[in-house]
């Protein structure tokens, strides 16, 4: 491996983080300021010109929070799961394509780590997975009652939704015979799979609000039943990882569907400007986070026995379904 | 027949979800309600209760007498009257005696209004003001000096050298005492 190809991957991966750690900064701005919006409100606008310096006061404000670690908490675990939790936000990107290749001082580049890995789709779902030990770790090793409640429940949804994710991804899957993401997307280049999938569109993102513990599924963090639920006995920068791991996986979720069903990065003139392919991207990924936002604004949270209903006895089977008519068709069509 | 009547509810509930959507999305294009504080003040009604002003009348005297019923009336012990007379050289007031020292503690002031019921006179009022926030426990405190309006147009600052004889009730009359 030569020196420029490392440096290319480091500048690479260190874009990949950004995206993550300034999207997740200016996330929960936008999402503030949508939520402002939907309730007739106007919403954070005093730091900075229309509030844009706000997350940056907020990151202070937590910078110089008190860090608690409760007497009766597991010390190491207590510290560790805030790590494992955000880790996996940080690394689900590294498949997902940000552009087509582009030529710039004489070499080609992919925008993008490793999206050409033959089991790219694999990796998302496995690392997706990952995150579920941050959050029942932590609610175990609070020593409370609440959090250890809110861990439970995380853990059930998770992975019971898990399942309708995993099932929604197969008909892309199957549409473009492939596991690697960047073949999917090359399979979307006349039609997107949004089209050919409404149904795994659908179940993909219901699943997705689940996975990330969004409302209307924001169990774990029931602030009525639950006070905050697993990050109950956490504060400061520690708290503040939680934060970032949510709104990391909202905007890695959301590039993973904008990829899977919303043609990734294509889009018109993509030919004559491959430049553009981030930015009709960042569009997609934008548009999915205003649903997200939009979801929460509009619905009550589920009770956890009508969620578990929901997750196993509709989006389940719905999965299936959506599996096995794909699959009738493609052998109809004939691929 | 069962399973049409779940689907067909099943539809139902998705048509409502769909109609909840779309209330709050148009919800975003109404003018917000928010009033940007600082700049953009709301106005308050006519009858608010805010901080207290002695009021004067239109010859520039006091109409506060000293006579500390608003004191009296006071739930929340938070004003403090201390009396002295007037005299035609120096008089400051159109009654016998007037307020020499008036302080209102607005920290424990509760804003009820019963002064003004309480004042004879109508020389304490309760306007609008209520941006009231100290940095001490000295500057909620108000003073006299504070507390009372501006000499009004045409009107002289108290204490005023007046004829004798013109002022000669203890009590002033509430129109035009001059």
């Amino acid at each position: 491996m030569s020196w420029a190809l490392l440096l290319e991957w480091v500048i690479k991966s260190a874009v990949i983080i950004m995206i993550i750690l300034g999207g997740f900064a200016y996330l929960t701005l936008f999402e503030r300021r949508v939520l402002a919006r939907i309730q007739t409100r106007i919403g954070p606008n005093r730091a900075g010109p229309w509030g844009l310096l706000q997350p940056v006061a907020d990151g202070i404000k937590l910078i110089f929070n008190e860090e608690l670690i409760p007497a009766q908490a597991d010390k190491v675990l207590f510290l560790l799961a805030p790590v494992i939790t955000v880790v996996p936000a940080l690394i689900i990107l590294a498949v997902i394509p940000l552009g087509p290749e582009v030529t710039l001082f004489g070499r080609n580049y992919y925008l993008g780590l490793a999206s050409n890995v033959n089991v790219g789709v694999l990796y998302i779902l496995a690392v997706a997975s990952i995150a579920v030990y941050g959050i029942v770790i932590a609610g175990w090793a609070s020593g409370n009652k609440y959090a250890l409640m809110g861990g439970v429940r995380s853990t059930a949804q998770m992975v019971s939704y898990e399942l309708a994710l995993a099932l929604a991804f197969v008909g892309p899957i199957m549409l473009a015979s492939s596991m690697s993401v960047d073949a999917i997307i090359e399979g979307q280049t006349h039609l997107w799979y949004v089209i050919l999938q409404p149904l795994g569109f659908l179940i993909f993102l219901i699943a997705a609000v689940a996975e990330v513990n969004r409302a209307p599924f924001d169990m774990p963090e029931a602030e009525q039943e639950l006070v905050a639920g697993y990050h109950a006995e956490y504060s400061g920068m520690k708290f503040a990882l939680f934060f970032m791991a949510e709104y990391g996986k909202m905007i890695a979720v959301s590039f993973i569907a904008a990829t899977m069903f919303l043609g990734g990065y294509l889009g018109p003139f993509l030919d004559r400007w491959p430049l553009l392919g981030p930015v009709y991207l960042f569009i997609k990924v934008v548009g999915l986070l205003f649903i997200m936002v939009w979801l929460r604004a509009t619905f009550p949270r589920f009770r956890y026995d009508q969620l578990m209903a929901f997750g196993w006895k509709i989006m389940l089977p719905l999965g299936l379904l959506n599996v096995v008519i794909t699959g009738v068709i493609i052998v109809l069509v004939g691929g | 027949m069962g399973f049409l009547r779940g689907l067909w509810a099943a539809f139902l509930s998705m048509f409502e979800m769909l109609r909840g959507l779309w209330t709050t999305f148009r919800s975003m294009f109404e003018a917000p309600v928010t009033y940007q504080y600082p700049e953009v003040k709301r106005p308050v009604h006519e009858r608010f209760k805010g901080r207290h002003v002695l009021k004067r009348y239109d010859n520039g005297l006091e109409r506060c007498i000293g006579c500390a019923l608003c004191a009296a009336a006071c739930p929340a012990d938070a004003i403090f009257v201390e009396a002295a007379e007037n005299t035609d050289e120096e008089r400051y007031s159109p009654g016998e005696r007037y307020a020499s020292t008036y302080q209102i503690n607005l920290m424990r002031c509760i804003f009820c209004g019963y002064c003004e019921d309480a004042c004879p006179t109508e020389a304490i009022v309760l306007e609008h003001q209520y941006e009231l926030s100290f940095t001490s426990r000295r500057d909620a405190i108000y003073t006299k000096e504070l507390l009372i309006v501006h000499v009004p147009e045409g009107g002289k600052p108290t204490p005023q050298n007046v004829p004798v004889g013109m002022f000669n009730r203890a009590i002033p009359e509430m129109k035009d005492p001059a």
